[in-house]
């Protein structure tokens, strides 16, 4: 199961229920593929860093797609073909997901190692150890 | 009074550079992705030109600055960020 990102910019001039059809139509494509669309994230009318196609502002929309990858070709395909999607990028982050899942491992393990080790050595004082890295891993998930 | 003027001497003599240690912001706040629509991270590492920051500049430690230069070259794709500017 591989994680990707697909990110659509859409021509401003473009209606809002033309954008609603082009994201119920791209996941349908998905969907029948076999994967699933786990999110749709519109980060709304941006302004572009440099114009593409001489419009300077665009309306961005993120999908996070579950599948094998047979699907992401499909959806390339449409999006090449529709007029008003100006740009499109898509990323693979299952395995970036994976390494930051590791990392906070490591670093609650490496958090709770020295903490014990505090505790061992300074004996009571360090008891306020335990809830900081509790409310450490509180602040990651937010 | 008198601390002060040894702090003088001090300076007129040999005169010394403490270098303050520059630390990774991406560590100390614990970051494990860096995500390439988080404009307002990364912009702060794409200065005026558009060029990324080195990280003899920022301090940011190595894994941090590779998966910070992959979120900028996305980003920059994406048209969140420039690829130049004059």
């Amino acid at each position: 199961m591989r994680v990707y990102e697909v990110m659509f910019i859409v021509a401003p001039n473009t209606e809002a229920d033309v954008i609603d059809s082009l994201v119920t139509q791209l996941s349908d494509v998905a969907t029948h593929q076999g994967a699933r669309v786990t999110n749709v994230h519109r980060m709304g009318l941006r302004r572009l860093a440099y114009p593409i196609q001489k419009f300077n502002e665009a309306h961005y929309i993120v999908l996070t797609i579950e599948g094998s990858g047979a699907e992401i070709a499909e959806i390339e395909r449409r999006m090449r073909v529709v007029d008003a999607i100006i740009r499109y990028l898509t990323i693979r982050i299952d395995e970036d997901l994976k390494r930051a899942d590791k990392l906070k491992k490591q670093r609650v393990a490496r958090a709770a190692a020295s903490g014990g080790h505090a505790r061992s050595r300074r004996g009571a004082s360090s008891g306020g150890n335990a809830p900081y890295v509790e409310s450490n891993d509180d602040e990651e998930d937010e | 009074m008198s601390s002060d003027q040894r702090r003088d001497d001090k300076g007129q003599g040999n005169r010394r550079f403490v270098r303050v240690r520059k630390s990774c912001k991406f560590c100390s706040d614990k970051v494990d992705y860096i995500d390439y629509k988080d404009t307002k991270t990364i912009g702060s590492y794409v200065p005026e030109r558009g060029k990324i920051l080195p990280r003899r500049i920022s301090g940011t430690c190595s894994p941090h600055q590779r998966m910070l230069a992959e979120a900028i070259k996305r980003a920059r794709n994406a048209a969140l960020l420039p690829f130049a500017t004059d």
